[in-house]
């Protein structure tokens, strides 16, 4: 029995180890997957997935408990509504200030940058919130999925 | 900010709206039903606001994030796209009052989950009768299809094998719906709708041109559960939370019929679906036969439910087939017929919802002298029943009226006498309800439960949008001339 659990829990020096010291690596690559994603190839939504993954190889080999001490259950429902948040309320922040839905030139009479800088930075503040959506619900998938539900004994 | 915007704001408030309950309805359910409650409320009086600036200035076009159709997504708000919009966001107001009160009773706990989906379903919807552009409507059609799968099978007992039942149908409909794009791509090198329309009777490709409208509307028929492919939705639609077939019943399968008439109307154009005469008649006999069969497999239900379900079937082919009539009277009884049939599916799903809240369950057995108990909701389902049947003052009569005179005109007898039978088979259905329910027992006698017979009403937050929708079935019954008039004709394409 306590085979099994130690199995489960990857209770294993080199898994660990290999973790402990991928994680940072992956995250600030995710990081830069994203802040790259409106003019090179990547994005808002590979870079959440990245992202998502860091978190889910915690929870693979330190157990469940360690990953959510790290992204609490609470923290992880904001960022879930956060970042739809971010993309609609960029949207519609265009809107207030005079342009058409997504229209980021109109941000240009909040932070004047320039009507194509904001183009350009617009669809930046969209994938932030593409990643960060992207990141939690992968996360929180993982968590359901791996935990029947219950958040908090698995894998 | 102007008044530009709105139909988007339509749109977003609903889905801020998820957003916020998702939040702060796990933290206090208190916050729930004043946030559903409002932003479908802004939505309704923004709809209404956007259906009067369209039929005053006539059709609006707007382009999301300001880049140019045919490369950036456009949005169309025509009358009939307008009209949807009412219907949407009234239907969807009417019924999250009832959603509000059987959630709590069946949910408790799960409750902002469920309406974060709800109101993304909405949200979706809007979406969906809005956008002009062809892989936009492929996109909002899963995230519609997608939260419904969600609250079909948030139910109990069998719920959760209907949902993925529905899942695997409602996969192979979209795929089918995408490939059928997919061509057109191919073909054209758009996806704007408008653009399509013009790009297609240009290219002499009549086979690819075929092949990618077939795979685009039996998509599509999978949506809507079209008879031979309706098998999904009986069980999806009886097992679903209470609070969520109120919503859903009335307004998916509409919608998808909605999308239909905008795809052959607006981007396949008629003249090219309806080139082969022998397609267009196969499909009115088909629908000939969805009629019967639905009408049919509803007269062999135990349970009302259950048998309302088999009744949209039934009236998904009343549609279908008014479209594929291919003439004036057939398209306007078509589009009417969306219109009314939901507002009815409302009413019924409404009186199952209050039901199902004071006694648990609506087999027919259960429903013996339901009269003495609730008599409103009671009368309520006889107003909602008559229009189902075809009773002149209510909305039904009028556009089976119109359905009737299309068949007539393009010589279909089938489709005539398909819809003449369906409607008896409904009285038959409904009476029998109607009997059971006012005179207390079945002829049997086999069954002798103790029903008590006091007067247990159901609570207000069910009875007021019950009473009012059933109101609005003889309302819009009685305005079926300047709708038609104002909005349906206009729809209506040169040449039919």
């Amino acid at each position: 029995m306590r085979d099994i659990h130690e199995h489960t829990a990857g209770e294993d020096l080199i898994i660990k180890t290999s973790v402990r010291l991928m994680v940072p690596f992956i995250q600030v690559f995710g990081l830069y997957v994203i802040v790259h994603g409106h003019y090179s190839p990547g994005g808002g939504f590979q870079g959440g997935v990245i992202l998502g993954a860091s978190f889910i190889l915690l929870a693979l080999a330190f157990g469940m408990k360690t990953s959510q001490e790290y992204m609490t259950v609470g923290v992880n429902a904001v960022l879930n509504n956060l970042g739809p948040a971010i993309f609609i309320g960029v949207g519609v922040l265009c809107t207030l200030f005079g342009g058409l839905f997504l229209d980021y030139s109109a941000l240009d009479k909040l932070i004047p940058l320039g009507p194509v800088e904001w183009r350009s930075f617009g669809i930046f503040l969209i994938e932030i919130g593409v990643g960060v959506a992207v990141m939690s619900i992968m996360v929180l998938l993982y968590w359901n999925l791996s935990s029947g539900g219950s958040m908090d004994e698995g894998l | 900010m102007n008044a530009t915007n709105l139909h988007l704001f339509v749109l977003v408030v609903p889905l801020l709206s998820a957003l916020a309950i998702n939040l702060l309805g796990r933290r206090s359910r208190q916050w729930i039903a004043p946030m559903v409650l409002g932003s479908l409320a802004f939505s309704v009086f923004g709809s209404i606001i956007i259906m009067a600036r369209v039929i005053e200035h006539g059709t609006l076009s707007y382009t999301v994030g300001n880049w140019q159709p045919p490369y950036g997504i456009e949005l169309v708000v025509d009358p009939l796209s307008a009209l949807m919009m009412v219907l949407i966001s009234v239907v969807a107001l009417l019924a999250s009052f009832s959603s509000l009160k059987s959630v709590e009773q069946e949910l408790p706990g799960r409750e902002h989950l469920f309406f974060t989906l709800y109101m993304i379903l909405i949200a979706g919807l809007f979406g969906l009768v809005l956008t002009g552009d062809a892989f936009n409507l492929y996109v909002l059609l899963e995230i519609t299809s997608i939260t419904t799968y969600g609250l079909i099978a948030m139910g109990r007992g069998r719920a959760a094998l209907s949902s993925f039942n529905y899942i695997i149908m409602g996969s192979i409909g979209a795929c089918f719906y995408l490939l059928g794009i997919g061509y057109i791509y191919i073909l054209t090198g758009t996806l704007n709708m408008a653009d399509i329309a013009r790009i297609l009777p240009t290219l002499n490709a009549p086979v690819a041109t075929a092949t990618a409208i077939a795979f685009a509307l039996v998509g599509l028929w999978v949506k809507m559960a079209f008879f031979p492919l309706h098998s999904w939705l009986p069980n999806a639609y009886s097992q679903a939370p209470t609070g969520a077939g109120t919503m859903v019943a009335p307004l998916m399968t509409k919608v998808t019929v909605y999308l239909m008439v905008r795809v052959i109307l607006s981007m396949y154009t008629p003249a090219l679906v309806f080139t082969h005469e022998w397609i267009a008649q196969g499909v009115v006999w088909a629908s000939a036969l969805a009629i019967i069969c639905g009408s049919v497999l509803a007269l062999g239900q135990k349970d009302l439910r259950r048998m309302l379900t088999y009744i949209i079937v039934a009236e998904v082919g009343y549609m279908v087939g008014g479209i594929f009539l291919a003439n004036a009277n057939g398209l306007t009884g078509s589009i009417l017929h969306i219109v009314n049939d939901a507002l009815m599916t409302l009413c019924l799903f409404l009186v199952v919802a209050a039901i199902i809240y004071r006694q648990g369950s609506v087999s027919l057995v259960s429903l013996q002298g339901v009269f003495r108990r609730m008599p409103i909701t009671m009368a309520a389902f006889t107003l909602g029943a008559f229009a189902m049947i075809g009773v002149p003052p209510t909305c039904g009569f009028f556009s089976k009226w119109y359905l009737i005179l299309g068949g007539i005109d393009g010589g279909h007898w089938e489709f005539v006498i398909a819809l003449v039978a369906s409607s008896l088979i409904n009285a038959v259905l409904f009476f029998r309800i109607i009997e059971l329910a006012y005179f207390g027992s079945l002829q049997d006698g086999d069954h002798h439960e103790h029903l008590s017979t006091q007067r247990h009403e159901a609570p207000w937050w069910m009875l007021s949008p019950l009473v009012l929708t059933a109101v609005l079935l003889i309302v819009v019954g009685l305005s079926t001339g300047p709708l038609i008039n104002n909005v349906i004709r206009l729809m209506i394409p040169v040449g039919f």
